[in-house]
């Protein structure tokens, strides 16, 4: 118990039992009215996006990659740098689900499934570019290593195989993870549901679980250790992307910075993301004694410590390029910094470096409009930074009659504002069926804050005079 | 299949007792133990600290078979790539070692991660018997409950020392919300 922090009781306010935990967190799903016109506006733009996706990705395929600007010398553009930057967004669902709970910090309670289903949802969207930029997607399959009489073996060396196999990987557990956590909520809402219909799809999902003592144990063994394989998947996932860079020999790419750097990028950014759909939910939905301020403080305490280690990396390479001395590496500093792309490079360190250190005081913190601001910054920064590492970095390399510039289309957009389009989509879905809160860990942290030694204390706010004062009185 | 009547006593469950609070169901855990009973389940919307021990269930097993499989995804990713570049297509690439074993490990090391997921997650699963769409304690009274706001303590039929009398008086004792019997369902095709 001594890793509890000692204001755990301001992560839950108000006074809650077990069965007003049931009333808010089920009725997201079961009062339907809660999900009105807002949520059908939201519902219709991402389903729009999705047309426009399913749109971009049938004329890619009947036409091929040149309707994309991906060209020589830049054979990667919008393609990977949206792979990476979906792949991103999602680690921070991965690391407020498993690492918190294996730094047992409490206030992960409220925010890991919705975090989690994001980690999904992005990591959905990260992967049509893989399989659809390889110019002949419905022969993907040659990726795999399966007995075939071609003669052919994946190139088990090379990180673009890493990737597949990472990324698979990556989905995979992260699906049964997030499906797992979900087992005993299935079954509240079996057991509270009133329509026969809706009682026989939630009993399907529960699986028959009834909350034995001895399915808890397992349960939880299992639980914890997935959380520990997420752990290092999340950091050898992005390790393993930043590798399709680092192991070349392009300027700016060969970096062997480039592991931690894009790990803590990933964090920075999925805390953007989920910051961005917390602030909104929370108030929508009448969530904010479970997401509380506290929750958004440190959510935007992370994103600021991510945010520096990230801008340090940016300040190292260009410190590198300096000081190697390699006229290759210097130009590289040269072009980023005056070069036709420039407008980009200090965009980044704008969004990417000045922006989040408003984040140092704490009255920024709290503003949750500022918050709100910052986080599609950072969003917008980290996309450049894809863009400042890929698209730039190819464009003027070794030779420079090879040199060339890189511009998106149109099919290159439409198909990004669609998988845009098809994460808030899959995101409203799930806000609208599937309790996003996890209820029986709610219960769980009422639990530990009723047993908190420091739960009661005056220092924390008005709910708990309430409950001491009656107390007192009582005793009277 | 119908030849002798099924009686309401060959379909006794057990005995149950509910309560609203986990610190009264790990008290009483403590004493149904103490009174020697060890056929005891309880039934919790989350999992209570120490409610296992305190009915002394233990079972390691997800961890054996977790750790198990780990290690032979490592092996078959290792061994896939040691096959393909040792013995099926070996390339020599600027006269670099075949076995390049470092650029073997992460898709060895996923492998890993990904059969030990898998192992979890269904191992899990089919230790605890699920999915189970029925089995006896749904029939419990008010037994919805145990998935939101109550907690039930369960003495099984089974226990060698089982009665009815004694054990009905052991858990009123322990101030309950309420004490019953479970009867299992009736098997289908009988009159």
């Amino acid at each position: 118990m001594a890793s509890l922090p000692t204001n755990i009781e301001q992560l839950v306010e108000g006074k809650y039992s077990y069965k007003s935990l049931d009333e808010l967190l089920g009725s997201l799903v079961f009062d339907q009215s809660k999900h009105g016109k807002r949520w059908f506006g939201f519902f219709a733009a991402g389903f729009f996006g999705v047309g426009l996706l399913l749109l971009s990705i049938v004329w890619l395929l009947y036409q091929g990659i040149g309707v994309w600007g991906n060209n020589q010398p830049v054979g990667w553009g919008f393609d990977i740098i949206n792979f990476v930057w979906w792949i991103g967004i999602g680690h921070a669902g991965t690391l407020i689900s498993a690492v918190l709970l294996l730094l047992r910090q409490q206030w992960r309670n409220s925010i890991n499934r919705f975090a989690e289903a994001m980690t999904l949802f992005a990591v959905m969207c990260a992967g049509l570019y893989p399989l659809l930029h390889t110019g002949r997607p419905w022969v993907a399959y040659w990726l795999f290593p399966y007995p075939n009489v071609l003669g052919m073996w994946p190139q088990f060396r090379s990180p673009l195989i890493w990737d597949v196999f990472a990324v698979s990987t990556y989905i995979t557990i992260s699906a049964l993870f997030w499906f797992f956590g979900l087992i005993p909520d299935f079954a509240t809402m079996r057991d509270r549901s009133i329509k026969l219909w809706q009682k026989k799809v939630w009993g399907a999902l529960a699986m028959g679980w009834r909350g034995s003592m001895k399915h808890w144990r397992r349960y939880e063994d299992a639980y914890l250790i997935l959380a520990g394989l997420s752990t290092p998947l999340v950091l050898s996932v992005h390790s393993i992307v930043s590798f399709d860079f680092a192991v070349s020999i392009v300027p700016g790419w060969n970096v062997t910075l480039f592991p931690p750097y894009f790990v803590a990028g990933a964090v920075f950014a999925g805390f953007a993301m989920v910051i961005t759909f917390a602030i909104p939910i929370r108030k929508w939905y009448g969530l904010q004694d479970v997401i509380t301020e506290k929750h958004l403080d440190w959510m935007a305490k992370i994103m600021l410590a991510t945010g520096l280690i990230v801008f340090y990396g940016y300040v190292m390479e260009m410190f590198f390029a300096w000081y190697s001395g390699n006229p290759f590496e210097l130009y590289l500093k040269e072009n980023r910094m005056g070069g036709p792309y420039s407008w980009a490079f200090w965009a980044l360190w704008f969004c990417n470096g000045l922006a989040p250190q408003i984040l140092w005081f704490p009255k920024m913190r709290q503003n949750k409009v500022v918050l709100f601001f910052i986080c599609q910054l950072v969003s917008i920064g980290m996309w450049l930074e894809r863009f400042v590492i890929i698209p730039m970095s190819l464009h003027r390399d070794y030779l420079p009659s090879a040199w060339g510039m890189y511009t998106p289309t149109m099919w290159d957009i439409m198909m990004f504002a669609g998988t845009i389009g098809m994460f808030i989509m899959f995101m409203f879905l799930f806000i609208r069926f599937v309790p996003l809160i996890n209820i029986f860990e709610m219960k769980d942290l009422l639990l530990r804050i009723k047993h908190d030694p420091h739960a009661g204390d005056h220092a924390h706010g008005d709910h708990h005079e309430v409950a001491v004062v009656a107390v007192a009185k009582e005793n009277q | 299949m119908g030849a002798h009547a099924i009686s309401k006593e060959d379909l006794f469950h057990g005995t149950i007792a509910e309560f609203t609070d986990p610190d009264e169901i790990l008290v009483a855990a403590q004493k149904v133990r103490e009174a020697g009973y060890t056929h005891v389940d309880a039934y919790t919307p989350f999992p209570i600290h120490g409610l296992d021990e305190a009915l002394g269930f233990e079972d390691t097993r997800i961890k054996w078979i977790i750790g198990l499989a780990g290690v032979i995804g490592f092996a078959a990713g290792m061994g896939l790539q040691a096959y393909v570049n040792l013995v099926d297509y070996p390339m020599n690439v600027g006269g670099r070692p075949n076995f390049s074993w470092p650029s073997f490990i992460p898709v060895a090391y996923e492998c890993t991660i990904l059969f030990a997921g898998l192992a979890a997650f269904f191992g899990a699963l089919a230790l605890n018997g699920l999915p189970r769409p029925n089995h006896p304690i749904f029939n419990a009274n008010r037994f919805e409950l145990a998935s939101q706001s109550s907690f039930f303590l369960c003495v099984e039929g089974t226990d060698p020392q089982f009665d009815k009398t004694e054990v009905k008086k052991l858990l009123e004792g322990l101030n309950p919300l309420q004490v019953s019997d479970v009867y299992g369902d009736e098997p289908e095709g009988q009159e």
